[in-house]
């Protein structure tokens, strides 16, 4: 296996043990308190599906980028990279706006317009939705760098390998989402 | 992964011979001999700065309420501090850098015949940040309110509410520097895991490697997989200090046990992640000064993975009084006497490799035999404590805490001078003074043995840890006298280490000259000239031909056989 791969797989593990320690204490204090459903109800499924589908997109656009690497289409390489850190401009918007909804909720106790639960009832369920969503935010602001410190490099022809590195980095934050968006916005 | 030896044209190796010079110390570099001494360096002053913490508590609890030389009155909070601090930074601090980060740096690419680590800058970039980590640590005890006291542990709620623990300032550090550390290390695991799977010279295979950068290897695993989720309970625990979350308050619905869980499942883990680079010191010095193949090399191997595996479900043995079911205290007793087997074989190989060995008492080997010795010790008092019936009786008593002394000890201190006494030829090109070695070695096994041998005493006597003054407990009152032994067996312990200061001092300047290979050993870090210049192999990458353990093989004349020479 190439170094540099080897090299970021570990990344990736050592990445995994941290989403993954976080998400099981979120999912054995899920499990032992039922009522947090009625706050992960405030949660808003419809923006976290577009972003699902945001990201996925991205995925698809980074996996053609490594496509036209291996074909010497560097300058296509170059286009599917900025679509792939758009994806991720985008997602950061929605998230922006589910970030200020919520806080607004929260700060002016809103009740639920069907359940008539009071948000904030259980803060503990709150502080993991952001704490979980927010080192994710990051890691995608952090992945987003990354792609484009090597489309700089594939724009001169260089370091042609990291695009495939980048790739797989991606695809992490890419696959953590998937694990958060059900347990934070669908189960309920 | 791959068994040929993938070797990229390096820039520097055209460079030729590059002398060594200590003003490079202090400036980034991407020399793995540069790093590992940094990381050597930075890890003894702190051991200086733990050590000094461990004179003023023991001073504190010897003589209470006397004002101590060099420091002055040890207040409750002071107290809290310096055991605190002693503790984080023995493990984090010294421990970690010292066993891992410099043996591995300067071991493994002159173990495996690479010219430098796979990932220099990433190394580089490492070691700055371990020792940014270093210097917040030690901010963080000189900012108002004084430094973190909740225990090294750092249980919530008394890490996490600054109402309880009165260092808003430190505690915040604490976690800070510790998470920063943690980071460190994951970057150089990348290093040390890549480095030995694709950089090795031509010939060597899997079970040609020396056990020692097995052993680190599998170290570096085993804490990244453990280090995880203690990184998620920091970032938690962060939030709780600062951003007013409620994950570890009871109050608001948290959970304090949750951090007991993530440090411990990250804390057991540990032990073995600095145990393992402490085996494998001894793995390599044994065969050589009893001129005897090492016994069993597989079967360690195999040993090791065992431990690694088992050290992931033995972890709440650390909470049998923390209120968990003892339906599940029963399970993690079992595993808990289940991991003290293939320790057990550990040493029983080493013992078997001795056998009927003609065995040298040179002092890296006199440290070597020292570490298993004394390890027994404290391995045979963990089974106690692994009990839960035992362990609710001695818990937080002196019982654990000298238990873990003679565990950590053994690790850090005897282990470290083993394997700095025997590489100390390769890295300074001179020799040690044997007589000066001895007696510093003396001088150190013995008071400590005795210390610890009497907190087992004081711990079955009830001696709870971390009071600052036990002349208010009447029933401990009369122990005063066996404390003011252990303080000055301690005081003993640490001026005998200035005849260490001397000896490396005056072999630096005056000692003899060292050769290519001075204890006749088969490994490939005596095949690179002493003072290894940038880029190692200065005559050309070595070919290896067999396992690095072939001493007094019958047939043939010299009683060893290099890797790298051929039949």
């Amino acid at each position: 296996m190439p170094t540099g791969r080897l090299g970021m797989w570990w990344v990736v593990a050592s990445e995994v043990v941290i989403f993954g320690g976080l998400i099981m204490c979120y999912l054995i204090h899920r499990l032992g308190n039922p009522a947090w459903g009625d706050e992960a109800a405030f949660t808003i499924v419809g923006a976290g599906a577009l972003n699902t589908f945001v990201l996925l997109t991205s995925s698809y656009w980074i996996v053609r980028a490594h496509k036209h690497v291996n074909n010497g289409e560097l300058e296509k390489a170059v286009r599917d990279m900025y679509l792939t850190i758009a994806c991720a401009g985008i997602f950061l918007i929605v998230k922006s706006y589910e970030y200020s909804t919520e806080i607004t909720e929260l700060l002016h106790h809103h009740p639920h317009p069907e359940t008539g639960h009071v948000i904030g009832t259980f803060p503990v369920f709150w502080a993991f939705y952001f704490a979980a969503t927010g080192l994710h935010a990051l890691h995608v602001i952090g992945g987003a760098a990354a792609i484009y410190i090597v489309l700089r490099g594939v724009k001169k022809g260089e370091n042609l390998q990291r695009v495939e590195y980048a790739g797989i980095y991606w695809h992490f934050v890419d696959v953590v989402w998937i694990f958060l968006f059900p347990l934070f916005y669908i189960a309920k | 992964m791959s068994n040929s030896a993938q070797k990229t044209d390096h820039e520097h190796s055209a460079h030729g011979y590059h002398g060594f010079s200590w003003k490079a110390l202090f400036w980034p570099s991407t020399n793995h001999f540069i790093i590992g001494l940094q990381y050597l360096f930075t890890g003894i002053f702190m051991a200086c700065v733990g050590v000094f913490m461990a004179y003023v508590f023991r001073m504190q609890l010897a003589w209470p309420g006397t004002e101590v030389p060099l420091f002055g009155f040890v207040g409750p909070g002071d107290y809290n501090t310096m055991v605190t601090i002693h503790g984080t930074i023995m493990i984090f601090w010294v421990a970690m850098p010292v066993l891992i980060a410099a043996l591995g740096n300067f071991l493994i690419p002159l173990m495996i015949g690479a010219d430098d680590m796979v990932f220099p800058r990433l190394n580089c970039l490492s070691y700055w940040v371990f020792l940014l980590s270093a210097i917040i640590l030690v901010i963080s005890l000189f900012v108002p309110g004084g430094g973190f006291g909740g225990g090294w542990t750092a249980y919530p709620p008394l890490s996490a509410d600054a109402s309880y623990s009165l260092t808003k300032w430190g505690q915040t550090l604490w976690v800070l520097a510790v998470a920063l550390e943690f980071v460190a290390f994951l970057m150089g695991g990348i290093n040390f895991v890549t480095t030995t799977m694709n950089a090795r010279t031509k010939g060597m295979k899997m079970y040609d490697i020396p056990i020692l950068v097995w052993f680190i290897v599998i170290a570096s695993i085993l804490f990244m997989i453990s280090v995880g989720p203690l990184i998620a309970g920091a970032v938690m625990l962060l939030l709780d200090q600062l951003a007013g979350t409620a994950f570890y308050n009871v109050a608001q619905g948290g959970d304090p046990l949750l951090w007991q869980h993530l440090f411990w499942f990250f804390g057991h883990p540990e032990v073995y992640v600095v145990l393992l680079p402490a085996l494998g010191v001894c793995a390599e010095i044994i065969p050589v000064f009893a001129r005897k193949k090492l016994f069993a090399y597989k079967i360690i191997l195999y040993t090791a993975f065992a431990t690694g595996i088992l050290s992931f479900v033995v972890w709440a043995h650390h909470q049998f009084i923390a209120g968990i079911d003892p339906r599940m205290a029963n399970i993690f007793t079992v595993t808990t006497l289940l991991i003290s087997i293939p320790i057990t074989e550990m040493m029983f190989v080493y013992i078997a490799t001795l056998y009927g060995g003609a065995i040298d008492f040179k002092t890296p080997m006199l440290w070597a035999l020292a570490f298993i010795a004394e390890f027994l010790l404290g391995g045979c008092t963990g089974i106690y404590l692994g009990c839960t019936g035992v362990d609710i009786f001695f818990h937080d008593t002196y019982f654990v805490v000298a238990h873990f002394h003679f565990v950590f000890v053994p690790i850090a201190v005897l282990a470290v001078y083993a394997a700095f006494t025997y590489w100390f030829p390769k890295a300074s090109g001179k020799m040690l003074c044997e007589r000066l070695g001895k007696i510093h070695f003396w001088g150190t096994i013995i008071p400590f043995t005795v210390i610890f041998l009497l907190l087992f005493m004081l711990g079955m006597a009830g001696q709870h840890r971390r009071i600052a003054d036990f002349t208010q407990f009447p029933e401990l009152v009369s122990y005063q006298s066996v404390r003011q032994i252990v303080t000055c067996c301690l005081l003993v312990m640490i001026a005998f280490q200035t005849v260490f200061i001397w000896n490396v001092i005056k072999s630096l300047l005056w000692g003899k000259k060292a050769d290519k290979n001075p204890w006749r050993a088969n490994t490939l870090e005596w095949v690179v000239p002493n003072v290894p210049p940038h880029g190692n192999f200065v005559d050309g990458y070595p070919e290896v031909y067999r396992g690095p353990y072939e001493y007094s093989v019958k047939g043939r004349e010299k009683d060893y056989w290099p890797q790298n020479e051929p039949e």
